[in-house]
């Protein structure tokens, strides 16, 4: 099958986590649209892997998700802290500090 | 020229199967991913993600990556959606965006910025790609016997660096997050001694009953818990009830008001020894006896308080 239409997907599901990145504002969702983002990397670099023959590509989608769950753990402490100082998960809390 | 034409009529049934599991599971991928942005609760967010993310899965054993769908299944929606549904449960489930627009036209340019990047993107892969065809993987797959074996072999040799830095990662990541989850006891734990303290304290200065608070009433007419305790004067104490129970029991009270009025009217004159009969409300009464067979009140309030 013609592996454009996995790149042209994986490129959609990228645009649409960046979309999710500008537009929500819960803290949470923000974060489950960059890894959104992050899979969608990961389905391109598959297909390039079988695109070019060699399992390279693979290497680094598997690297990706470890980052990606390390980040994870990161991040939702970093959230979790956040919202036991502020009881709030949003980011645009901060906005309140011009008043 | 004969074994091209049979592997081209081999692959053909699977290059179908291929198209229609892409189709499928890309429309899936791409509803989950609209999901995730436009529902309004965080809960369904994160399952349409996971959504994706299986669909994903999929899509990467089609792409003869057998081992990354099978990690994607595990270390995506098993691990990582599990944790942000942990931390959904920890910070209030019912926790919705505001739909108040702080930045001005902030969503009409995201999505125009977002819709340029996408027409740029494509565009230039449909460029690039045009009439590539796939290798495959079945050779590299082969080499080493699988490909798992094949990764597993490329992991420790050429990518041997990064697989270190990855697993210095992960342990940081570990460690970071048990120092940002770690809290501090600013102050020692309260013990007996401290609590007692505290509690003759509060007596001293603001006259609170030091000692535990009176049992549920037992009276002639209904000993279950939601019954107050009466004090001496006849009036029903709050004290007395469990703390979730007290707002039902005063609408219990508040329905039969003045038949306990009554009641305790007549009590307190059998124990001012004004008189000595039995009062009428306790004949025929054993312990056992439900308080609204004695006070029994109309049939469509009793229901409306249940």
């Amino acid at each position: 099958m013609d592996p454009s239409a996995y790149v042209i997907l994986s490129a959609v599901l990228f645009c649409l986590g960046t979309l999710g990145v500008l537009v929500r504002r819960n803290a949470i969702v923000v974060f489950m649209s960059v890894e959104m983002m992050l899979n969608a990397s990961n389905l391109a670099f598959v297909s390039f892997a079988r695109m070019h023959g060699n399992l390279d590509g693979q290497v680094i989608a598997f690297f990706v998700m470890v980052v990606a769950a390390a980040e994870v753990v990161v991040g939702l402490a970093i959230i979790m802290i956040i919202f036991r100082t502020r009881r709030s998960a949003s980011i645009d809390e901060p906005s309140l500090l011009r008043h | 020229m004969i074994r091209t034409y049979l592997q081209v009529a081999a692959d053909a049934p699977n290059q179908t199967g291929e198209q229609i599991t892409f189709w499928i599971c890309a429309t899936l991928a791409v509803i989950g991913a609209i999901g995730l942005i436009t529902s309004r609760k965080t809960v369904h967010s994160a399952l349409f993600v996971a959504l994706t993310m299986m669909n994903l899965a999929v899509l990467y054993v089609a792409n003869q990556a057998p081992f990354l769908g099978l990690v994607q299944v595990i270390v995506y929606t098993g691990a990582v959606m599990m944790l942000f549904l942990f931390v959904l449960m920890l910070v209030g489930v019912d926790s919705s965006d505001s739909l108040v627009e702080t930045l001005k036209g902030q969503r009409a340019g995201a999505g125009l910025l977002v819709l340029g990047f996408a027409i740029l993107i494509i565009a230039a892969i449909g460029t690039a790609l045009t009439s590539v065809t796939a290798i495959g993987l079945d050779p590299a797959n082969a080499e080493r016997g699988g490909n798992a074996e094949g990764l597993a072999h490329l992991m420790f040799t050429k990518f041997l660096l990064p697989m270190e830095a990855v697993a210095a990662l992960l342990i940081t990541a570990a460690l970071g997050a048990l120092v940002l989850a770690h809290r501090e006891r600013w102050s020692a734990k309260r013990g007996q001694v401290e609590l007692s303290l505290e509690r003759m304290e509060r007596y001293a200065t603001t006259g609170e009953h030091p000692g535990p608070l009176p049992n549920p009433g037992v009276l002639a007419t209904s000993n279950a818990i939601g019954t107050p305790a009466l004090l001496p004067d006849g009036t029903p104490t709050d004290l007395s009830i469990p703390v979730p129970l007290r707002g039902e029991s005063r609408t219990r009270l508040a329905a039969r008001s003045e038949q306990i009025a009554a009641d305790v009217g007549e009590v307190q004159s059998i124990a001012s020894g004004a008189e000595t009969r039995r009062p009428d409300a306790l004949t025929g009464i054993d312990g056992h006896t439900d308080l609204d067979e004695v006070y029994p009140i109309e049939a469509a309030e009793s229901e409306g308080e249940r």
